[in-house]
């Protein structure tokens, strides 16, 4: 595998599951595995089995549902489905993860500023 | 959110259903995404390989979601479980034997956590009952009379003390089998207590039936009523749930039973241990009782708050104003310093503290002995076992994870010795509750309880970890490579272990030579006591209650006329009593006294040498027997001077035996020339006695304890308080009981079917809290000397083993058998030596904390330590011997063939 794609950060599959079936609507977990892949245009490190162990927590949450059904080629597969409990915490962990970015973007692009030198400069070691 | 825990919970326990589908989900998946690549145009077996090999890994997978849902701990622990049953039965052997030492141990510091729970944690079996105080005088010479209060005095007390929401008390001198209960045939002896009527109030108690007392049952007039206890409602009248309001004969009066006390109270178990109580009376104070002196106890119940010193102040400030007898002024201030409450707990068992911490001990000894012997066991099997160990950890098994998968081994025998064990002490718990004849408080109340229960699991785990924890590090620590390396025993790894085993059996031995001690001196100390001057002889002798009504002759005694109607009325009857038993083929001597030795007991002041001035501190009075003549030889106490006859009646001179001790102390006042008592003449009270026998001292409140002084009244004189006949036969009992009782029977019809008790019994019941503590403690000792045996067996048999291939090199160098055998045993008795030396250092150091509980035997007795070392050596040498025996045997070409 390529060292360049991005490991995913502790809790971030979860969100991405959630957003992928509130997006897509029922899904199998195979579904759901490609479809993150492609949004991320392939450059996540996805082990496609952890779909699986998020999928269990979620539903252990009761954040979505699952039931057995047939896919587009006559295959039976469990298929999943976000909840209402599950768009709630969607909002909440989307509004939060927005959050989280706005503040690493700004912590990221920040230059060398007055407050700083001040700093330094500020009491004896 | 919440939903997830129960969710988990729920996932573990369906685990096998959730597997499938998983299974199921993951097999769908590979599927899709083989078809997916097949699309897009890849081989069949380069399409699976791709859509394995993005899943991540099938297993990988499946234990993430088994992680995710589950109760991973949980898992491991039953993993843990299955890997110890399974390892556990292929070892059966090892097994039973673990589980059975750790039962023996567990089983008997269970039982005497029961015991001690009950005497000495647990608190009264009566609501707030640390309220509960017992109001005496410190312990005197004159017995029951000097612990007692007159019923003035109780009034006094409980009208003027601030410190008790109530006083009550109960009548000190109630006999065994004072009552007589006709139901048509034979009476039938039971015993009741006289209490004053609050008595239930105070305590605490309910009625599981009917009602209690009422201050006007114990009214002048009141109907006679009794309370009847649980046991005799069940065992005499067949639980009769209609028996409130039946009113039955006894003692000659229509008694009402107007209540049935809850199994839960025990008289006799609080107050009077080792007696059997079967209902419980009334105490009119304002009847006859008002004149009989000294006849209460008290027992108060403080106010919430009031402390036990502000109490002690209360009673110091109102016993001045105590009077023996309102009507004698002089009486009044006679219990100053004689007032001192002490919690009830205190008095029912206080002085049993340091006898039940000596058993608390000891089976604490025990129970490390078993670990200790359980390490030595699972060191021994880990040595074997290293390579598994060592062979986990190559495989990537994190240290923590072994060590709990031998911790697990460890509960896992401990939690079935603790079963088993359970069930010993609730064996040996059972039996305990049941002895009756033990003079120790509460025993019947004994039961495994709640306490006793969380005490198992606490020693259970508490075990668990000593022996399992130990061993458990020291192979999880152990070098990889050298358990790896290790190729047989006899290298590296083990010979550490060896040393550790070796230093185990030391402390072992060590720790069985205290309880050896212990033992030994508690032993010596019984056969101290047993080989007390009693001064009576009680083999042979017998005591049986006869009957005998006084009322038709004259009220309760209480006017000189009727008391010498009284006397005379019974002398005859005693004439015809004696002369008929005297008679009997096979007797040698009868005689009747009211009192006997190491029952009850009353003083009637202090006699002292006529004209002699009377000390400013007069000691205390003597204990008081009236007798008839024949009595003291019945008895087989010694006499000097005469004993009393029938002529000594009411109308010669009153005449009088005194014991030794007290001829001693009047003699030193009076300077008899001589030192002689006999002939002399004493006054008490105004009345003058001449002295016509000393008698030996004989020991009347306990075997252990000082003889107190005695004086003998003839009966012939003075007034009985009951009528117990001595008869001295060489007869087997059973058969002199049955001619005694028909004759009884002949002269009044109306004798109850009283118990024929041995004297020897008196003996024994007043010994047995010594005998009850000496048997546990050597049975705990003899346990103990048994599993340092199986430890020293053990660990011997393990080093032959281990040097069979060293020892056949030696024997085909030349090293004969018997050089082999020496060699082994001496390294056995070299440990036991070193246990030995080790344990006599500790028992010197901790003897002196059971001095106080030794008779006549000190803590460093010479004989007791010679005797525990000898055991001990001869323990290890057999232990030892069977090891060396099979180290002889060993034929040097198997063993340098084997491995």
């Amino acid at each position: 595998m390529q060292s360049s794609k991005l490991d995913l950060l502790q809790g971030t599959l979860d969100l991405m599951v959630l957003k992928t079936l509130a997006a897509m609507g029922s899904q199998h977990g195979y579904g759901i595995a490609r479809r993150i892949e492609q949004v991320s245009g392939d450059q996540v490190l996805l082990n496609q089995g952890t779909i699986y162990a998020s999928l269990v927590r979620l539903e252990q949450r009761g954040w979505i549902a699952s039931s057995w059904g047939v896919s587009g080629n006559n295959r039976k597969a469990k298929f999943y489905s976000i909840t209402r409990a599950g768009r709630r915490q969607l909002a909440e962990d989307a509004r939060y993860w927005e959050r989280l970015t706005g503040v690493m973007e700004r912590v990221l692009t920040m230059d060398k500023d007055p407050d700083e030198a001040l700093g330094e400069s500020g009491e004896p070691a | 959110m919440s939903l997830r825990p129960a969710r988990r919970v729920r996932a573990f326990f369906v685990k096998r259903r959730l597997d499938a589908e998983l299974e199921a989900e993951l097999a769908a998946h590979i599927e899709l995404a083989i078809e997916e690549n097949l699309e897009r145009g890849m081989s069949p077996a380069e399409a699976r390989r791709i859509a394995l090999a993005n899943l991540g890994g099938m297993e990988q997978a499946k234990d993430k979601h088994r992680e995710a849902r589950g109760l991973m701990r949980l898992d491991i622990l039953l993993q843990d479980l299955k890997y110890t049953f399974r390892t556990l039965g292929r070892d059966a052997g090892f097994t039973a034997v673990a589980v059975l030492i750790l039962a023996l141990g567990i089983g008997a510091n269970v039982a005497v956590f029961s015991v001690v729970n009950t005497l000495l944690l647990r608190p009264l079996p009566f609501p707030d009952a640390q309220q509960l105080v017992w109001i005496a005088p410190p312990p005197t010479k004159c017995g029951l009379s000097c612990a007692t209060y007159s019923t003035d005095a109780y009034d006094e007390f409980r009208a003027h003390s601030r410190s008790y929401q109530d006083v009550t008390g109960y009548f000190a001198f109630s006999s065994a089998g004072n009552l007589s209960l006709s139901l048509g045939s034979a009476p039938i002896p039971a015993t009741s207590i006289d209490v004053i009527a609050n008595f239930f109030q105070v305590l605490g108690v309910r009625p599981a039936m009917g009602r209690l007392f009422t201050p006007d049952d114990a009214r002048n007039g009141a109907s006679p009523v009794i309370v009847l206890t649980d046991a005799w409602w069940r065992r005499q009248f067949n639980a009769d749930p209609a028996i409130v309001g039946k009113a039955f004969d006894m003692n000659g009066q229509q008694t009402t039973v107007i209540g049935v006390l809850p199994a839960s109270f025990d008289f006799g178990a609080v107050f009077s241990p080792g007696a059997k109580v079967d209902a419980i009376t009334p105490l009119n104070l304002y009847g006859p009782p008002r004149d009989w002196g000294n006849i209460v106890t008290l027992i108060g119940r403080l106010k919430p708050g009031v402390t036990l010193a502000q109490a002690r102040e209360d009673a110091a400030a109102v016993a001045p104003t105590m009077c023996w007898n309102n009507k004698r002024p002089q009486s009044c201030g006679s219990y100053v310093h004689a007032v001192v409450p002490v919690p009830l707990k205190d008095y029912v068992s206080g002085r049993l503290r340091r006898s039940l911490l000596l058993l608390w001990s000891a089976v604490g000894m025990i129970l490390l002995i078993a670990c200790v012997n359980l390490s030595n066991l699972l060191l021994a099997r880990a040595t074997a076992r290293s390579k598994e160990f060592a062979m986990r950890a190559a495989l990537g098994a994190r240290r923590g994870r072994i060590v709990s998968q031998l911790l697990t081994e460890s509960l896992v025998l401990s939690g079935a010795g603790a079963l088993l064990g359970l069930g010993l002490a609730y064996a040996l718990v059972f039996w305990l509750a049941h002895q009756g004849a033990i003079a120790l408080p509460l025993l019947s109340t004994l039961r495994i309880d709640g306490a006793a229960l969380a005490w198992t699991l606490f020693i259970a785990v508490t075990a668990a970890v000593l022996f399992g924890l130990f061993p458990g590090l020291r192979i999880s620590g152990g070098n990889l490579h050298e358990a790896l390396k290790d190729s047989g025993p006899g290298t590296g790894q083990s010979r550490k272990h060896e040393r550790v085993r070796s230093v185990l059996v030391v402390t072992e031995v060590a720790l069985a030579c205290m309880l050896l001690v212990g033992a030994g001196l508690l032993l010596r100390s019984f056969l101290s006591v047993l080989k007390v001057d009693l001064g009576f002889q009680p083999e042979r002798a017998y005591a049986i209650k006869v009957d005998y009504q006084d009322s038709a002759v004259g009220a309760n005694g209480n006017t000189p006329a009727a008391r010498l109607a009284v006397v005379q009325h019974r002398t005859v009857f005693y004439q015809q009593v004696l002369g008929r038993t005297a008679a009997i083929p096979g007797v040698e001597a009868t005689g009747i006294s009211d009192f006997l030795p190491l029952g009850q007991n009353r003083a009637w002041g202090t006699p002292w040498p006529k004209g002699v001035k009377l000390p400013a501190a007069l000691p205390a009075g003597p204990l008081v027997y009236v007798v008839t003549p024949g009595y003291l030889r019945a008895m087989g106490t010694p006499l000097r001077g005469r004993d009393f006859t029938w002529d000594d009646g009411p109308n010669s001179d009153s005449v009088v035996i005194i014991s030794q001790s007290f001829a001693h102390l009047l003699a030193t006042f009076a300077h008899w020339p001589g030192g002689n008592a006999v002939g002399q003449i004493i006054s008490n009270g105004g009345q003058d006695l001449r002295i016509i026998g000393v008698a030996a001292d004989v020991h009347e409140e306990s075997t252990e304890g000082d003889a107190g002084w005695q004086i003998y009244y003839p009966q012939t004189q003075a007034g009985p308080a009951g009528t117990e006949l001595i008869v001295r036969s060489t007869l087997p009992p059973s058969a002199l009981a049955n001619i005694v009782l028909r004759t009884l029977r002949e002269l009044n019809p109306n004798q109850t079917a009283a118990e024929f008790r041995p004297v020897q019994s008196f003996v024994d019941h007043a010994n047995s809290p010594r005998r009850f503590f000496m048997v546990l403690v050597s049975a705990f000792a003899a346990l103990g000397l048994f599993l340092a045996a199986l430890g020293i067996y053990g660990v011997i048999s393990y080093s032959v083993t281990r040097q069979t291939q060293e020892i056949g090199i030696r024997m085909a160098l030349g090293a004969t058998m018997g050089r082999v055998q020496r060699q082994v045993l001496g390294g056995t008795l070299r440990l036991a030596l070193a246990g030995i030396a080790v344990g006599a250092v500790a028992s010197l150091a901790a003897a002196r904390l059971i001095a106080s509980l030794l008779f006549a035997t000190s803590p460093w007795d010479l004989a007791t330590y010679l005797g525990m070392a000898v055991a001990l050596m001869a323990v290890a040498g057999v232990s030892g011997y069977l090891p060396a025996r099979r180290a002889s045997r060993i034929d040097p070409m198997v063993a340098l063939r084997a491995n």
